[in-house]
């Protein structure tokens, strides 16, 4: 089946680093029911992998036109505060959740103008919003952290739902979705022609120019998804903080994936499964019980072992080792 | 001789791109250097700067044998290089570039104040007064040109090889540069012109040399070399052996199909009209260079056209991208297929189905079945040469993936398809069936316009040619007045033809 084969380094890797955990975590794999909801170590990593597999997901995309999206962070922090401010006015849930996702929306349509219109670089196009999104956020917020009480708003960071949290339902319907929709329509074709050669796909007729666009309003509006989870579970608002630094770790869970940065061929469900290779890294090293001053390095040296091990020279080298172990040795002065 | 080339051979994997080429250059003289594209110019070029390590042979230099291992060396040796594409840095300072890599320098500093005055009074000798301390980019590509000619002129000051100088510049502004070409001249550097433009070479240059398929064809002044006998030297064929079109009496059949008129972009193509009937073949014929793509382009929307109108029997045609054009039932098979032709990563069965499915638009997927079919029919049909329909396109050979992105214009059934240079970098056999295809195709009612290098090749194909020379169609030739011969008069003297 070549989905399996597609997955099967991260499976692997992700297989791997939870025996990794569990050797110094024993507790790691167990699971137990309370009170009509499953927890344990694996039901928080899925809930909290949730914000970076929601980026990782409209990231994929963007990659996949061989661009890049540095301000998904920032749309978080965006959405999370109109959000907050919308609930905080007393709109309601259904017209908060509209507006945080039409901001994400819009702001995807800025990046995708900038990058497919007017012809910026994807990095430098979305440069701009990155480092001025930070302050439209404080602008909503007025610089503080906003807070709110809304039982139906927190249900999005904090719910349950069939014993699951709700965040982690939210990814795989959002993950999985958005790969159905690439796969049994043509979008995934056109985007992967657009990423190998964006000149001669648009001599071929396909509408690169509106493709791009659609791709950067699509990773803008799971960056608002992202930013109502997180607003959501601390019920409230951080301009400063939400969704920090996650656009590194979502071009990350994209590059564990497999995908290439050069674009063309992707798949939204490896970068998925990256995501939580460095969700479990992380609630691995906390579970572990290292002095928190160790996490970012150990994480970084994790994360340096799977790229170099999944990479195809790495790949090659070992099929040559193998046939070469494997096969007969030809006796010596055997060939001339 | 200030440089003498002598037997020069370089070779590549399967082509022998010089061939035991000479080549004299005196001090003091403009030597053009001519050939059609794969003639072997820019590779003696590129062997002569130290871009390429040559196989054989020997070039003196002032009488001293020399061997150029890298551009730098060549430039200490005498040799200096300026492109079609001016190789300076646009956002630095004119000085800056002038004196790049041996600034004056005070305390260790650079010394700006004496790094202007010295680019002021290089540029003085060309005629040039201008605010040195500006960006190079602000000024016209002609100043940059010259500019380019200083820099190389300051660096190496022997021999001063120009690669088509004046590819993007206007009439008035080739007048700038070549002025200063004649000043060096006079000055004594030996200077080598390529250009496309036969009439800047017959202006210009005291000598010209003809290469072809790598080898050097004659060297002759140019006082005593006309128009007809030059191209005649460049494409290889004396105008006696003329052959008749196959079928002239088929010419006046075709009903209209398509008109366009008064089409052209400044910049590309003068504004030209053109009919094409149904099931018709036009060809357009001209030197590289001339405006052939360019008429295409802007029949394709890419970029539209800035005049004009197209139409066909049932109203006015929107052409303005190339969406629009195959919505009007166009195709374009273009001439560099890496680039704007093949989807490299993607399977051949996903090239072939790609204009379709843009077509059709994303939310109605072709069925995996239905592309399948439509991969082995086309595979089959057009003899691609491959394991299967699941390889990616870019591990076929060069007339197989021509093949595959034929088929993907195929598959979408225009009823005006455009191919350019179909026929270009293809071996023997796949080039013949090419060419029968294109029979077929009419045969079926398709109307194409083909642009081609190879004159026999439009003979052999078209109903009808138009010839384009210096951005202008020159002339049209129908019927039985579709010779090798005519076609090459109207390329060398559009008046005798028309």
């Amino acid at each position: 089946m070549p989905l399996l084969k597609r997955l099967a380094p991260q499976l692997i890797a992700l297989a791997a680093l939870a025996l990794l955990v569990t050797l110094v975590f024993p507790g790691f794999l167990n699971i137990s029911v309370n009170d009509g909801r499953l927890v344990g170590p694996v039901i928080d990593v899925l809930k909290r992998v949730a914000p970076v597999a929601l980026l990782a997901t409209g990231m994929t995309l963007v990659i996949a036109t061989r661009g890049i999206d540095l301000s998904v962070g920032t749309i978080m922090a965006i959405c999370g505060a109109f959000a907050a401010w919308a609930i905080a006015g007393g709109w309601g849930l259904v017209p908060a959740l509209l507006l945080a996702l039409g901001a994400g929306a819009l702001a995807g349509l800025w990046n995708g103008a900038l990058v497919a219109v007017v012809g910026i670089q994807p990095f430098v196009a979305t440069l701009i919003l990155m480092t001025m999104g930070r302050g439209i956020a404080q602008l909503i917020t007025e610089g503080r952290i906003l807070t709110f009480t809304n039982p139906g708003f927190a249900f999005f960071g904090s719910g349950t739902f069939l014993g699951l949290p709700f965040p982690a339902w939210l990814w795989l319907a959002t993950g999985i979705g958005a790969a159905l929709l690439m796969r049994r329509t043509a979008l995934g074709l056109l985007i992967e022609a657009i990423g190998i050669n964006r000149r001669a796909s648009a001599l071929a007729g396909v509408n690169a120019t509106v493709l791009l666009i659609a791709v950067y309003i699509a990773s803008g509006l799971c960056a608002a998804l992202a930013g109502i989870v997180v607003t959501a579970d601390i019920r409230g608002a951080d301009a400063n903080n939400a969704g920090l630094w996650l656009e590194l770790d979502a071009i990350l869970a994209v590059v564990i994936g497999g995908n290439s940065l050069l674009g063309g061929r992707f798949s939204i469900l490896a970068s998925l499964l990256g995501a939580l290779i460095i969700q479990t890294i992380d609630t691995g090293i906390l579970l572990a019980g290292f002095p928190s001053e160790y996490n970012l390095v150990i994480k970084a040296g994790l994360v340096l072992v799977i790229l170099i091990l999944q990479s195809p020279r790495i790949a090659a080298e070992w099929r040559v080792w193998r046939d070469t172990r494997t096969a007969p040795q030809p006796a010596a002065g055997a060939r001339p | 001789m200030l440089l003498s080339i002598r037997s020069l051979t370089k070779t590549f994997p399967g082509t022998r791109a010089l061939d035991a080429v000479d080549f004299d250059l005196a001090a003091g003289e403009v030597h053009a250097l001519l050939g059609e594209n794969g003639a072997g110019k820019s590779t003696l070029i590129k062997c002569l700067t130290g871009a390429y390590l040559r196989d054989g042979g020997t070039i003196t230099l002032d009488a001293a044998p020399i061997d150029p291992k890298s551009t730098v060396e060549a430039q200490d040796l005498g040799i200096g290089t300026v492109y079609q594409e001016v190789n300076l840095l646009p956002n630095l300072t004119v000085a800056q570039n002038l004196i790049f890599g041996r600034e004056p320098r005070r305390f260790g500093l650079i010394d700006n104040r004496a790094m202007r005055a010295e680019a002021r009074a290089m540029l003085a000798q060309y005629g040039l007064d201008i605010d040195v301390s500006r960006d190079l980019g602000s000024y016209s590509v002609a100043i940059q040109q010259i500019i380019a000619i200083a820099r190389a002129v300051a660096l190496s000051g022997k021999v001063l090889i120009l690669d088509e100088p004046t590819a993007s510049l206007d009439a008035r502004e080739v007048q700038m540069v070549f002025e200063v070409v004649r000043g060096l001249r006079a000055r004594g550097l030996g200077i080598i012109f390529v250009s496309h433009f036969l009439d800047q070479v017959f202006e210009l240059s005291d000598r010209i040399t003809v290469l072809r398929n790598g080898r050097k064809i004659t060297t002759e002044r140019t006082a005593d070399l006309d128009r007809m006998a030059l191209i005649e030297h460049m494409l290889g064929r004396a105008l006696e052996d003329e052959i008749l079109h196959p079928a002239p009496e088929a010419a006046a059949e075709h009903a209209p199909l398509l008109e366009f008129q008064g089409f052209g972009r400044n910049g590309m193509i003068a504004p030209f009209d053109l009919k094409i009937g149904a099931g018709e073949v036009v060809g357009l014929a001209g030197l590289l260079g001339a405006g052939r793509t360019e008429s295409a382009q802007l029949m394709f929307g890419t970029p539209p056209a800035q005049d004009g109108t197209a139409r066909d029997g049932s109203g006015p045609l929107d052409l303005h991208s190339p969406r629009a054009a195959i919505a009007a039932g166009f195709g374009f098979v273009p001439e560099d297929r890496k680039t704007d032709g093949i989807i490299a990563d993607l399977s051949i069965r996903e090239n072939i189905i790609l204009g379709l499915q843009a077509r059709q638009g994303w939310a109605r997927p072709i069925p995996r079945a239905e592309q399948n079919r439509l991969a082995d029919d086309f595979i089959r049909r057009l003899d691609i040469r491959t394991s299967g329909r699941e390889k990616p396109i870019g591990e076929l050979s060069g007339g197989n993936q021509q093949k595959a992105v034929l088929a993907r214009w195929l598959a979408m059934n225009p009823r005006f398809l455009i191919l350019d240079e179909p026929t270009r970098g293809i071996d023997v056999g796949a080039h013949a069936e090419i060419l029968r295809l294109i029979h077929d195709l009419t045969d079926a009612g398709m109307s194409l316009l083909v642009i081609s290098s190879e004159i026999d090749e439009l003979v052999a194909v078209a109903d009808r040619v138009i010839v384009v020379r210096d951005r202008r169609h020159v002339a049209e030739l129908t019927g039985p007045r579709v010779t090798a011969d005519a076609i090459m008069r109207a390329i060398a003297t559009p008046e005798e033809a028309a």
